[in-house]
């Protein structure tokens, strides 16, 4: 097959259900969102302090048709104007995967829909191409609750892995630290606000590996945190909460900026962009628009809602593979630890 | 009037379409095969043999559970998906019930039974007259609590399903003479069976479909462990 030629606009349906949000959007020509729909389980989840994979998975299937139902109306769009359904094929909970995945299945099956099975990685990065059109080579940061990455993309599609966390994600030393400081979950955006507020910062090490590496480790800082909260308290010392989270968040977003930063020099990059929950985080977006604007390279951050887990960025993504011939058949299973691959093109 | 019956609840994959009180297809597969990558084959291959398409369809019957909390949610987001989008009822039925379907000209108690791991398993007990009339209550039982109340009816035992074999030596231990097994080409659940029963139910209106939900017969073991400290909680 040729190159694709774009002759009427393509609606997409995707779907997205990894962790704890029931989502639905319908994007046309991968770029546009019609409507963007999320059920989100977060005050159910709040009392067990972290999410939950049976309840999830529980409340996925409480909620999926109604969420594919509110993101069609919104559009005013009929299953018979869609051009693909997307879902998310991982990675995530396997059991919280496997209801988007077999109600896209049994959504496409009705309808006699292609089927394709997304990255949530890719999907985070492709968030961006809703606001801004993807220039590369790029250089993406993907930060989360479950990742913590830096992919390099030489055109739609190319999925470099330069670096990666050999332990902890970003936003999982988040949840763990703010369970040493007693902050109620989801406590990322809390210990953030704290950081911003607060008028001193504890002194915890930077932990950058081997000179070269693009990778990161965060489970060190993590024990620091631990480990000073401990002390503090053995030694009958009030602990500042606020100078603990600023110094935590300091060495967390120091060493994120320079290890992007470094990246985005060696591999010459056209665009820099931030992906994933993290994203959010305030003092990480300060940090890396203050670098970027200095350096003169254009750096994108989507606004909070494309942030966070959404189908929109699920159907951007899916359009690409579309257009690139990619397709999943009736067997599309949930891979709770699926790799980001390039797709090949059809 | 068409119907497509959908069990996934445990092990067995079975699945079928029924068309104005026929079976037109049928199948049942009992390999450990992962429902999530093999059910949406299964009915497509079936539509495929039978040349008839989703949309001719009138209604769909599932397996609501006891079950595998996974198997279950598989089954019934396929079936509430494709009764949503394509406007039709969704009928659920007990994965139990389904299985003492199988066994219809029995006199006495019939004991459909699934294992649910670490002596435990999910039963109900059912009498072949009035359509299945219930005997015990389908739930998630201690073996030992099951063949006590068995035990109790005093009447001969028909055990179905393909996990009796299991725990039957314990199961003719308590209960001797009256404990009977169905031979084994009863012990999988057949999906004609589900539709069979289904369509002995009130046809629901296709508006409710959204909140059709799983028969889990227990609370999520997070959820269980919560309640207790809660209740800690309030004696302190």
């Amino acid at each position: 097959m040729g190159e694709f030629i774009m002759e009427k606009d393509l609606y997409v349906l995707g779907i997205e259900s990894s962790c704890d949000e029931t989502a639905a959007a319908i994007i046309k020509n991968g770029t546009e969102i019609v409507s963007n729909v999320v059920a989100s389980q977060i005050e159910s989840h709040k009392r067990f302090g972290g999410v939950v994979p049976e309840i999830a998975s529980r409340h996925h299937v409480e909620n999926v048709t109604l969420v594919i139902e509110e993101a069609l109306t919104k559009a005013g769009v009929q299953p018979s104007d869609l051009d693909a359904v997307c879902v998310t094929e991982g990675p995530g909970l396997v059991g919280a995967l496997l209801i988007g995945i077999n109600a896209a299945k049994a959504f496409a099956f009705a309808h006699q829909l292609p089927l394709i099975g997304t990255h949530h990685i890719a999907g985070h990065i492709y968030a961006n191409h809703l606001v801004q059109p993807m220039e590369f080579p790029l250089l993406a940061l993907v930060v989360s609750g479950g990742h913590t990455e830096l992919v390099l993309m030489k055109e739609h599609g190319s999925f470099e892995l330069i670096g990666e966390t050999r332990d902890d994600a970003a936003g999982e030393a988040y949840d763990k630290v703010a369970r040493v400081l007693n902050i109620s979950y989801p406590g990322g955006p809390k210990i953030d606000q704290m950081a911003h507020e607060s008028d001193g910062a504890v002194n915890f090490p930077r932990v950058w590996l081997e000179a070269d590496s693009y990778d990161f480790s965060f489970s060190g800082l993590k024990s620091a945190v631990i480990n000073y909260q401990h002390n503090a308290i053995q030694r009958g010392e009030e602990v500042n909460r606020y100078h603990v989270a600023k110094g935590f968040q300091d060495s967390v977003v120091e060493v994120l900026t320079a290890k992007t930063l470094r990246a985005a020099k060696e591999y010459q990059v056209k665009q820099v962009i931030a992906a994933g929950g993290v994203a959010a985080n305030k003092g990480l977006r300060a940090s890396l628009e203050k670098v970027f604007k200095e350096e003169g390279i254009p750096f994108y951050v989507p606004p909070l809602p494309l942030c966070t887990d959404n189908a929109a960025m699920i159907a951007a993504a899916g359009t690409e593979m579309f257009k690139m011939g990619v397709r999943s058949d009736w067997s599309l299973n949930g891979r709770p630890g699926m790799e980001l691959v390039s797709w090949n093109r059809k | 009037m068409i119907w497509l019956g959908i069990d996934t609840a445990n092990t067995p994959l079975a699945i079928a379409l029924v068309k104005d009180g026929q079976v037109i297809a049928e199948e049942v597969a009992n390999i450990k095969l992962n429902h999530s990558g093999g059910a949406m084959p299964a009915i497509d291959r079936l539509f495929a043999h039978t040349k008839m398409k989703p949309a001719d369809l009138d209604a769909i019957a599932v397996s609501e559970g006891p079950g595998s909390y996974t198997g279950v949610r598989i089954g019934v987001t396929i079936a509430k998906t494709l009764a949503w989008t394509l406007n039709i009822p969704i009928v659920g039925v007990s994965s139990l019930k389904i299985l003492a379907a199988n066994v219809p000209y029995f006199p006495h108690v019939i004991c459909s039974l699934v294992d649910a791991r670490r002596q435990n398993v999910y039963a109900g007990a059912y009498s072949s007259k009035d359509s299945l009339e219930v005997i015990i209550e389908d739930g998630h039982y201690e073996l030992e609590q099951l063949l006590n109340q068995l035990d109790a009816l005093n009447q001969p035992i028909l055990f179905v399903g393909h996990d009796v074999e299991v725990f039957y030596e314990k199961i003719a231990e308590r209960l001797g003479e009256r404990a009977l097994r169905a031979p084994y080409p009863f012990n999988l659940p057949s999906a004609s069976q589900l539709i069979y029963l289904a369509e002995q139910q009130p046809l629901p209106a296709a508006e409710t479909v959204h909140a059709f939900v799983p028969t889990y017969k227990r609370i999520a073991e997070a959820e269980a462990n919560w309640i207790k400290e809660q209740k800690a909680k309030q004696h302190d």
